[in-house]
Order: structure tokens, then C-alpha cells, then sequence
């Protein structure tokens, strides 16, 4: 079956939809898109369900060819346009929906302004679920095509072949995104495990983004904490956003790809609301934290979902996206053929 | 920190379960701070008796050794609401009396199947034998699953195989690998990094590619090693190879 072809991969992109936080009780990391708000936001652009799996992009996007014989795209996260190849490359914008038709290409370059980004197609991928989630688990080639990340020469199958030709939806302009607030975190549940001066250091003072970041998750630098009953204590449950703190005092905030369990002590918890907030941050932004009642990640949570549906109601319309190149080449196609007849 | 009431079990052990805030997506529920059977058995009928009350909203029940992790949707139910609702099922709960599934593992024991097995005899002082029939001699539990899909942390060893996880962990340890640390034995269900002790390895796939639930351990089943030989092991991997085999577990006695 055709669809989309591999031509570059650029940096290990991976499939991901909302991931499968239910099967943790195996062992298995819930995994997912780090920015599920990009994600969902680009599954709407292109008419989908929330929870479709999209094509996940870190720091370089890839280059692929259609196969199929039209798809729709929507790339969210960045404001980096796609860029069509062909005779006349032209670039179609972020945060729209585009159809584009069978042999044109389309490259993602390096995205500057976010640690990650989603390209949705329409339809979404013929690939069989794990656990009823297409997230790809590289550490235990679950998901995804292979369960890996896309390399140079795959064809991912769609499962939409064909796309109707309609007026194009537009998000916003992506402000969504900026949000230069503090982290907000709630304490527990080993914040016992740590001296006074660290908490208030950790709550006080600012990190960056190590260069030890992936999926899993990210070390933080930034002031050393003190452990005030040892670092070992009995492996328990690892929730996203999980602040766990090893022997050497510097914080790691876990991320989708987290283990199930753990070890050390967790010093508090990136609420859900922040969560996507953490996925866009790249190696070197800096971020603070600030301590939240259960109560206010909760009201903040609500906030972010009517936020959320605000951005996909107020969708508005555009014209289809205009393939001069295509139409170039259609003209061309139908005069020889109108000759020979 | 809120206590749940009237959670003092019979056996004297006067810790009542804790409830320990994991942001506002999870809940713990901590009912000591021992690795302990009778500890973990509570933590496993807890989760059990959640599962069969179906309370909208939880996500996913994830037993560990001393304390149960409640994944759940802080926009179908809140945390204080959930927290209510989980005492509820604390009142009067016995540590698990339901038995888990049984499954019978065969191990090819030491050789390069077990590289550490003649350096776990010459420190525990016992023959390479006696190590053998000493991890096969006893039905273990598994404790929790963690650190990779479908690993299972199983105990309890016997007292006679004690010792602490490697000084310098493995790189790689290969798919399949039996291992044992501390007081607890594992199988790496696949490739990995790893710091326990590999006794041998097992022909049988523990997280089967072959099946559309690919892992097969839970929390609260029982294992069973046994030793099969070089000849045994390849027959059985031949089998598993063709998709002819895939371990199944013991009917239900």
C-alpha cells in the first residue's frame, strides 16, 4: 500500500499519537507525543480525531515523497514552513492544512523555535497498534513503523489514499505556544527526601535544559540538590513530569518515554497543564518552577482544554493551497496527449 | 499528607496506608517501606479490588513492591474526589488471597547462556549445582512489573543466593537472560543494560512479538524455573522460531 515515502529522515522522528498510558502496569512506558497540544491541534487542522498518530520532529525535519495518490498535511509546533520541492519550490505555512498530490515532495527543515513539532496527514497510517497506541517505543521496538524511528527508504502506508479537494483549515497564529510562566509543580511524593534549603533552591532559582535530553526525559542544570535520607529508596510508580533527583543532586524531569518505576526520590511533579510546555523546551532554554496546590493543577488543567477548543473552533478557512508546479505539469501532460488524439 | 482510617491491619503492622500526591495525574497509595510479601499482597488486592469497581477515570493500576501508583483522568475525576473513593476500598481489605497465573520457565543454566553462574557459586559458597537447584526450588511471585515492558521483579530468592547487583553493570545482557540481585530473580525480557547476575537463559519469550498482547507477566503471577539442557533449549527455540510455540500458563488448579 502506498503513501509516504522516506527520503530523508532527518533527526530520528518517530510516530506518535496520545500514547498508551494504560498498559504501564506491564511495564511499559506510556510514551506519546512530548507536545500533545501540537499534536492535537494538528490532527484537527487535517479533519482527524484527537488521538491519531502524526509524525513526530525533533530540532530537523524529514523530506518525503507522496505515493499515495493525494494526501493533506498540517505541520503544528513550529513556525517553519513545509517547503514543496519541485521546478518552482514554494512553501506552504505551519499551522495550515495542505493537499498535496502523488510524486511531489516535501521537506521540514531545521525547526529553530521549538523542541518539537507534529506533521499530521489526513487519515493517518495503516500500521498496527501495541497496546492500542501507534506511539513508537524505540528501547523495546514497539510501535510506529517497525518500532523504530523513520529511516531513509521507508514507506509508511496511509490510510487514506486519496484526500477530496476543500477549502483548507487555518489554525491561529501558534501564540498558544509562548508562555514564558514559571513551571508549575506539586510537591511529593519524596519531597520528604530532601533538605529545606534544596526545595527552596529548587523553587527560587533557575535550570536550562541540559544536553542530555530525549524522550525519557531531561537533566536540568542548575543548582545541586541535597538529599536529607539518602537517594535509594524502594522502586514505586513514575507519573509524566515526575522530578526525579539521582545521587549526583541534579534534577531530571521525566518525560513520555519514562520507565514505569523507579528507584530514587521524586521531589515533586510537573502538573499536566505544563506538561506540553516542557516538551517544546530545547537543550540551553532556561525554565523556573513554581509549587501549586492539587486544586490549581487541576483549574489550570481545564484552562489549557477550553484553550484548546477555543484554537479548533476558531478555525478559519482558506483557499486551497495553489500547486502552481502541479497545475504546470497537468497542462503540459494534457497538450501532448491532445496532440496524439 | 492525609492518612486513610481504620486501615490497622490484624497482623500488628501499624502502618496505615498513606496517600502520597503524584501530581494531578496520579495517586500513590504507600502501605509500607519494606520490600515485604505481605505488604505486596495488599498492594495487589487493592489494585485488584479498584479494578472490578471500574471508577471512571482511572487509567491504569501499577502495583509496586511496597505501594500502588493510581494513573488516572484529572478531567473525569479529581484528586480529592479519587482519594475518597480508593478509601472506600481500603476499609477491610486483606491482602491478596488470589492466585495468580502460573507459568513454568525453562532455563538453560550457565555456559554462555548463565556467564555469571561459577562466580555466584564461589561467592555464595556452593556448588554450581546447588545454585541451579536452589533458584529452581521455589514458586515465586512477581512482585511488580518495571524497567522494561514485560520485566517482572520476582521473590523471594533463597537467603543462600544473596548478593548485591553487579559493581559493574552490562552494557548489553541479552534478550531472554535469568538473572538474580539482592532477593529478587528476573528474565530481561529483551536486550538491555543490566547489573544482576545471569545464571542462564531461557528459550521462551516473555514479551512475544508473536501475539497482539505481546507481554505476558502481571503483577501477582507465579513463576516456576526448571532446568532443561543445550539439546532441550534448541528444539524448544527452533519451535518458538517457526511461530510454533509460545508459552502458555498452567491451567488454573
Amino acid at each position: 500500500m502506498a503513501g509516504l515515502k522516506v527520503i530523508a529522515p532527518g533527526l530520528n522522528p518517530t510516530l506518535q499519537d496520545l500514547g498508551r498510558p494504560w498498559a504501564q502496569h506491564l511495564g511499559a512506558p506510556p510514551s506519546g507525543a512530548l507536545d500533545p497540544v501540537a499534536l492535537r491541534i494538528a490532527n484537527a487542522l487535517v479533519g482527524n480525531p484527537a488521538d491519531m498518530a502524526a509524525i513526530e520532529i525533533r530540532l530537523m525535519g524529514p523530506t518525503l515523497e507522496i505515493t499515495a495518490e493525494s494526501a493533506r498535511f498540517a505541520l503544528v509546533g513550529t513556525a517553519t514552513p513545509i517547503e514543496v520541492l519541485g521546478e518552482k519550490p514554494m512553501q506552504a505555512p505551519a499551522h495550515q492544512s495542505v493537499r498535496l498530490t502523488q510524486g511531489r515532495r516535501l521537506r521540514i527543515g531545521g525547526i529553530g523555535d521549538s523542541g518539537v513539532a507534529y506533521l499530521a496527514v489526513e487519515g493517518g497510517f495503516d500500521l498496527p497498534p501495541v497496546y492500542d497506541s501507534l506511539s513508537t517505543y524505540t528501547r523495546a521496538r514497539i510501535g510506529g513503523f517497525e518500532g523504530r524511528a523513520l529511516a531513509e527508504g521507508d514507506d509508511l502506508p496511509l490510510l487514506m489514499q486519496d484526500v477530496a479537494e476543500r477549502s483548507e483549515s487555518k489554525a491561529g497564529d501558534g501564540s498558544w505556544q509562548t508562555d514564558d510562566a514559571p513551571i508549575r509543580v506539586i510537591l511529593g511524593p519524596q519531597d520528604d527526601y530532601f533538605t529545606q534549603d534544596s526545595l527552596t533552591a529548587f523553587f527560587s532559582e533557575g535550570f536550562s535544559v541540559s544536553r542530555e535530553a530525549d524522550r525519557m526525559g531531561m537533566r536540568l542544570d542548575g543548582p545541586t540538590l541535597k538529599h536529607a535520607r539518602g537517594h535509594d529508596i524502594i522502586s514505586d510508580g513514575i507519573a509524566t513530569g515526575a522530578i526525579q533527583v539521582p545521587g549526583n543532586g541534579r534534577p531530571i524531569v521525566l518525560l513520555a518515554d519514562h520507565q514505569t518505576t523507579g528507584g530514587y526520590p521524586k521531589l515533586g511533579t510537573v502538573i499536566s497543564a505544563d506538561i506540553p510546555r516542557l516538551g517544546r523546551l530545547r537543550p540551553g532554554d532556561t525554565l523556573r518552577f513554581a509549587q501549586v496546590e492539587q486544586s490549581e493543577a487541576e483549574v489550570a488543567r481545564r484552562d489549557l482544554e477550553d484553550r484548546i477548543t477555543k484554537v479548533i473552533d476558531r478555525f478559519g478557512s482558506t483557499d486551497p493551497w495553489l500547486d502552481l508546479d502541479a497545475l504546470y505539469q497537468e497542462n503540459l501532460v494534457s497538450g501532448v496527449v491532445g496532440e496524439r488524439n | 499528607m492525609q492518612a486513610a482510617s481504620n486501615s490497622r491491619d490484624k497482623s500488628g503492622n501499624s502502618d496505615a496506608p498513606r496517600f502520597l500526591a503524584a501530581g494531578d495525574t496520579a495517586l500513590v497509595v504507600q502501605f509500607g517501606e519494606d520490600v515485604d510479601r505481605e505488604i505486596n499482597r495488599k498492594v495487589i488486592a487493592l489494585a485488584a479490588a479498584l479494578r472490578e469497581r471500574e471508577i471512571a477515570g482511572i487509567v491504569d493500576l501499577v502495583p509496586t513492591f511496597r505501594s500502588l501508583m493510581i494513573h488516572y483522568d484529572p478531567l473525569v475525576v479529581g484528586g480529592a474526589d479519587l482519594r475518597d473513593l480508593v478509601s472506600a476500598s481500603l476499609d477491610g481489605l486483606a491482602a491478596s488471597e488470589v492466585k495468580g497465573r502460573l507459568w513454568r520457565v525453562p532455563v538453560l543454566y550457565g555456559g554462555e547462556a548463565g556467564p555469571d553462574l561459577s562466580e555466584v557459586a564461589e561467592r555464595c559458597g556452593l556448588t554450581e549445582e546447588k545454585v541451579v537447584e536452589l533458584h529452581g526450588s521455589v514458586t515465586y511471585e512477581v512482585y511488580m512489573m518495571g524497567f522494561l515492558p514485560g520485566l517482572g521483579y520476582l521473590g523471594i530468592l533463597p537467603k543462600e543466593l544473596e548478593l548485591p547487583r553487579r559493581s559493574d553493570p552490562r552494557v548489553r545482557v541479552p534478550a531472554r537472560s535469568v538473572a538474580i540481585a539482592i532477593n529478587q530473580t528476573n528474565v530481561y525480557p529483551m536486550e538491555s543494560p543490566g547489573g544482576w547476575h545471569l545464571l542462564g537463559r531461557t528459550p521462551v519469550e516473555l514479551f512475544d512479538r508473536g501475539l497482539d498482547d505481546p507481554i505476558l507477566l502481571a503483577a501477582g503471577d507465579r513463576i516456576e524455573f526448571s532446568s532443561i539442557d543445550q539439546d532441550g533449549s534448541d528444539a524448544l527455540r527452533r519451535r518458538i522460531d517457526a511461530g510454533e510455540y509460545h508459552l502458555s500458563p498452567e491451567e488454573a488448579e
